[in-house]
């Protein structure tokens, strides 16, 4: 069974729903850029996420997860703006 | 101890501004104010909670004689690097969105008059007779 202290659970409860309310917006957005601006946050949240679950759980592991997936996430990221301007690779 | 409270500080600063971006993300207007929230207050959301990390790091590698995690300096450095990987990475991303949403033509809401209009208009022309 995994412990995590009340103060980090409280954190994490608050991310999970800012998370919440950013998948509203990529449900309901009206346009494109609308859904990727709500995945752009989910992401960063996430991100922020992992370290404070790293740490509450004692594992540096997670840290390095998060590390890597900033950078796939920034990727992704500029990669789907380039799709919407419509450039060319 | 005192230290303790400047941590449970940075913890709520950082919860407070990341449910902002929630906030701000459903009730904001058009694409560019949304981006204005969601990028800005998690970027100075996570700066705090991040440094809360690492100064819980760093305060049991220097104080504790027996530290809770095995090796707390790893921890804080890598923290520290996740933390600047936010923060190379955010802000151009969404510079970067920003820049393709003015390109694939969504206006700014109640916007009267579009200054960057003209002069990507004027860019794609040329870029296209210079093609041609």
């Amino acid at each position: 069974m995994i412990e995590i202290p009340t103060v980090y659970l409280a954190v994490l409860a608050a991310l999970f729903l800012s998370v919440l309310m950013a998948m509203i917006r990529v449900i309901k957005g009206p346009t494109a850029p609308d859904r990727i601006v709500g995945l752009d946050t989910i992401n960063t949240i996430v991100i922020v996420g992992m370290v404070i679950f790293g740490f509450a759980v004692k594992s540096v592991i997670y840290i390095d997860v998060a590390i890597v997936y900033a950078f796939l996430s920034f990727i992704s990221t500029l990669f789907i703006a380039k799709y919407l301007e419509g450039g060319e690779f | 101890m005192w230290f303790d409270y400047l941590i449970y500080v940075f913890l709520g600063v950082g919860v407070f501004f990341n449910l902002l971006a929630g906030v701000g993300l459903l009730r904001f207007p058009d694409v560019y104010t949304r981006l204005h929230a969601g990028t800005k207050c998690t970027t100075f959301g996570s700066i705090f909670i991040v440094g809360s990390v690492i100064l819980l790091g760093l305060k049991m590698w220097i104080f504790d004689t027996n530290p809770a995690v095995n090796s707390p300096d790893v921890l804080a450095i890598h923290a520290a690097i996740a933390l600047v990987a936010i923060l190379l990475t955010n802000p151009t991303g969404a510079h970067a969105l920003a820049r393709a949403a003015h390109r694939s033509g969504v206006k700014p809401a109640q916007a009267i008059v579009d200054d960057l209009d003209k002069k990507t208009v004027k860019k794609k022309k040329t870029s296209k007779k210079g093609e041609k």
